[in-house]
């Protein structure tokens, strides 16, 4: 059983291969640098320093999003075409979820990660461990920063943040959640494609014809048009 | 005869996402169509009057392999008989091409089969050898929604855009007007309809730029459509939007013969080539006919309407000369929304 993760949907690039129980290889970069050029290249590396052929592989995940629409694009098309060509199945997991399951596994409370969307708004949900696995607790969504403070300001547990956008919005939130937010080290920050494999292990392939990215917003020209179409009929 | 098996053969799988249509197909030896599929966005850009970028990506993110299978399908082969692949790389939109880049270097490389990145307007040039052979030297008059250019050929591969617009390419004067005259959105195929209903009997310019050059420019005569419009209205005129699209046809269509006519006198070539999509403009395709009947050894080839818009086919019959000069990309092919055809040799 080998699985291929795959995840473009933000500045950091993460390919990985897990065989059964064990991950055999692991390439995370976070620079801004075009994902369209270096993720194929990064998995052909990769599987061939694993002694993986593309034939072998049993599964693909992929981060779905949110993030750069681009971004996200780029791995579930790939993601698509690999795993309709090679007959395997496709499996999708929230970018989001990803990056709150390394650091969310030993630390009691619930973890909110976040990627930036620009105009003090985030992309977030909450995500909590219960019996070793992770639970959304909130859905993925879109919202001012400073108002998803205010959300989280009821809930008595700690919360840990985690992205590597959390600078721009840190003393957003530690105005209003004070010592109740913990933030992660830079070395939690990139989401790990051995995780989002890990993630989609175990859950049943998707049609993968049908899959597409969760872009969270409906694209600009179209969320003007309904606006301006609302009151016609 | 028993079965023989000829294995010489060479079969191309093309895939094409630059604007509004997700498009896959194969094509055998670079001439001959085993599967030609196009899935169009057209109707979900009307609305907007224009193909929106961010939503024709999403479509051809969902489109794509659903478009490769029926491909596939229609051939009824696997990728085992694939020889390479073959995707538009440039020009076009970013965001859409990358969806085809990264589709055709996912299947290179899940059954390690090459890659060729194909330019968009090779591709509609190389619609016309799905047609007939193409025969050397020759010029091209590539006429669509972003591109009126005259591309001399001295060889299979080669390039050369002797003239080219300055401003706005034909296919889009054609929608600024569509746009003035109130027509639906794409507006092409509504002036060349009206046009054959009307009287060109208004005078509107054309634009021949210096002596022996072979360039264009439509932006002057597209403003000189909207000045008669309104300096009629202020008048409390109407003019008869037939006769207008009549006009406008005619001085498009004048400037393209002509220039085009002046180059293959000059280049000495054997045969003209007419590629794009406003090469389904009947009152272009009716002219080019009657000018080049009278020259007898000249040919004129002109794709049947299906291969003159974006199609994928044609991105495997460019790509099959690629593949035959041993010209492949890596996995590192990138969309290049900006492509050159001069240098992609
Ligand atoms: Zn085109």
């Amino acid at each position: 059983m080998k699985i291929l993760a795959i995840d473009t949907s933000n500045y950091v690039l993460g390919v990985s291969v897990i065989d059964g129980e064990k991950v055999i290889g692991e390439y995370i970069t976070n620079i801004n640098k075009n994902h369209s050029v270096r993720v194929m290249p990064a998995i052909e590396a990769l599987l061939k320093d694993v002694d993986v052929k593309p034939s072998d592989l049993t599964k693909i995940v992929v981060a779905e999003g949110p993030g750069s629409y681009t971004g996200v694009r780029i791995g579930v098309t790939i993601a698509k075409t690999l795993a309709w060509t090679l007959n395997i199945p496709l499996v999708g997991v929230s970018s989001l979820k990803v990056v709150s399951a390394t650091v969310g596994r030993y630390f009691n409370g619930v973890v909110s990660p976040l990627f930036d969307a620009r105009r003090g708004q985030i992309y977030t949900g909450l995500y909590e461990y219960s019996a070793g696995q992770i639970k959304t607790v909130i859905q993925d969504k879109l919202i001012l920063s400073k108002d998803w403070v205010q959300e989280l300001i009821e809930r008595d547990k700690q919360i840990l943040f985690v992205g590597n956008d959390l600078p721009l919005h840190r003393s957003v939130i530690e105005e209003v959640l004070g010592e109740r937010a913990r933030f992660a080290e830079i070395t939690e920050l990139n989401p790990r494609p051995s995780e989002l494999a890990l993630l989609g292990k175990d859950l049943e392939g998707v049609d993968i014809h049908h899959f597409t990215p969760n872009y969270i917003r409906l694209a600009e020209a179209e969320a003007k048009w309904i606006e301006e179409n609302k009151n016609k009929c | 005869m028993g079965e023989i098996i000829m294995e010489n053969n060479q079969y191309i799988m093309g895939i094409e996402t630059s604007c509004d249509e997700t498009a896959v197909a194969i094509v055998k030896n670079g001439r001959e169509i085993i599967a030609n599929v196009v899935a169009s966005q057209i109707e979900s850009h009307k609305r907007f009057g224009g193909v929106v970028p961010e939503i024709a990506s999403r479509h051809h993110v969902e489109q794509m392999t659903l478009v490769i299978e029926e491909a596939i399908k229609q051939a009824e082969m696997d990728f085992s008989q694939i020889d390479a692949i073959a995707v538009t790389e440039g020009p076009g939109l970013v965001g859409a091409l990358l969806i085809g880049v990264n589709a055709a270097k996912a299947l290179a490389f899940a059954h390690n089969i090459p890659l060729i990145g194909v330019h968009h307007i090779a591709g509609h040039i190389y619609a016309n050898r799905l047609v007939t052979e193409m025969k050397f030297p020759l010029l091209s008059l590539v006429v669509s929604g972003g591109h009126t250019e005259l591309v001399y050929m001295k060889e299979h591969g080669h390039f050369e855009v002797i003239g080219e617009t300055r401003d706005d390419a034909a296919g889009e004067a054609y929608d600024k007007v569509a746009r003035t005259l109130n027509l639906p959105y794409p507006g092409g195929p509504h002036i060349d309809r009206l046009a054959h209903e009307g009287t060109p009997n208004i005078n509107l310019p054309r634009a021949w730029l210096e002596e022996g050059s072979y360039d264009f420019s439509f932006s002057g005569l597209k403003s000189a459509v909207i000045n008669a419009v309104h300096n009629a209205e202020q008048r409390g005129e109407v003019i008869a939007p037939e006769d207008l699209a009549a006009s406008f046809q005619e001085s498009v269509i004048e400037v393209l013969t002509k220039k085009t006519l002046l180059a293959v006198k000059e280049y000495e070539v054997k045969q003209v080539l007419l590629a794009g999509g406003v090469a389904a403009n009947k009152g272009l395709r009716t002219t080019l006919e009657q000018v080049f009947n009278e020259l007898e050894d000249v040919e004129l080839v002109i794709p049947p309407l299906s291969l003159c818009t974006d199609n994928a086919a044609m991105i495997a019959a460019a790509g099959s000369i690629l593949f035959e000069k041993g010209i492949k990309s890596s996995m590192a092919l990138n969309a290049n929304p900006g492509l050159d055809i001069a240098i992609h040799n």
